[in-house]
């Protein structure tokens, strides 16, 4: 009973994070996404790795984050000024 | 078909997002400027083209990378690209996760996310090879579905789900090279000599 308990668990850890990437990226179906949700509520360890990819991703995409120029700011507005005319 | 007249109003709210891709792309700011101005030009010309109510920021992506790849991109093939086979996903998380913490307030996890500097990741991202990079920046950063980025890229879906997977993997073994220099954590040898020490 509990070796069958435990290979189930394994089986959806597994799973979990072998759709990790796909979840956070919003590409499963809703009815997947709700089971990785559930499964997540109960595992601390799939939790754990999915909070730090998110997380490592959020870092990446702030500090992407770049001050356009003031002078390519007026450039294009000069550029497409010029186009109109 | 999209009026001229509301191309300002539309399209220039995505030129900071536009020129961050453009600067990560050329790795070279003029570069970047150069760019986004030709990618601006282009899209201005182009209105007309463009199908009012579907997606404006993806169709301006696909000028841009349209753009970098006819004028700016170095052909170079980098030697990790076929070695990624051995770095496993989730690399940087289980590197981590076999560590010790050297911090008192914080686990691995938590102080390599805290302390990489802004441009030990921008290098780190510049480091891929320019096709995952490409993948990456778009689907992470600017966050599109695998289907806009294969529109975008004009790539099928499959091909932009393996380069995004393989990026992401090499993004990782980067960052985590970078923690290792810094000291922030230790390298695999290490680690393996300090358990053979625990069992001394």
């Amino acid at each position: 009973m509990t070796s069958s308990f435990q290979k189930n668990l394994v089986d959806k850890c597994q799973e979990a994070i072998h759709k990790l990437y796909h979840y956070l990226d919003g590409e499963l179906t809703e009815e997947k996404r709700q089971a990785i949700e559930k499964h997540l509520d109960q595992c601390r360890p799939c939790e754990q790795a999915y909070s730090f990819e998110r997380e490592l991703r959020r870092v990446i995409a702030d500090r992407m984050k770049e001050e356009v120029p003031e002078s390519l700011k007026k450039k294009i507005a000069d550029l497409i000024q010029h186009e109109f005319h | 078909m999209a009026d001229k007249n509301t191309f300002v109003q539309q399209a220039l709210e995505f030129m900071p997002a536009l020129y961050s891709a453009a600067l990560r792309m050329t790795q070279n700011p003029q570069d970047a400027e150069d760019l986004v101005q030709e990618t601006y030009l282009r899209a201005f010309r182009a209105f007309d083209s463009f199908q009012e109510g579907t997606n404006l920021k993806a169709w301006l992506y696909k000028i841009l990378t349209n753009s970098f790849i006819n004028s700016y991109r170095v052909k170079k093939k980098r030697a990790y690209e076929t070695s990624l086979d051995e770095v496993e996903d989730l690399y940087l998380y289980k590197k981590l996760s076999q560590q010790e913490s050297t911090d008192r307030t914080f686990s691995p996890e938590e102080l390599v996310l805290k302390t990489l500097t802004d441009q030990e990741i921008k290098d780190a991202l510049e480091s891929l090879p320019e096709s995952f990079r490409l993948a990456v920046i778009l689907a992470d950063v600017e966050g599109f579905s695998y289907q806009e980025i294969a529109e975008i890229l004009n790539l099928p879906v499959g091909t932009v789900m393996s380069r995004i997977h393989r990026g992401r993997k090499a993004l990782q073994k980067a960052l985590h090279d970078y923690a290792v220099k810094k000291g922030l954590i230790k390298n695999s040898a290490e680690l393996i000599g300090q358990s053979e020490g625990e069992k001394k």
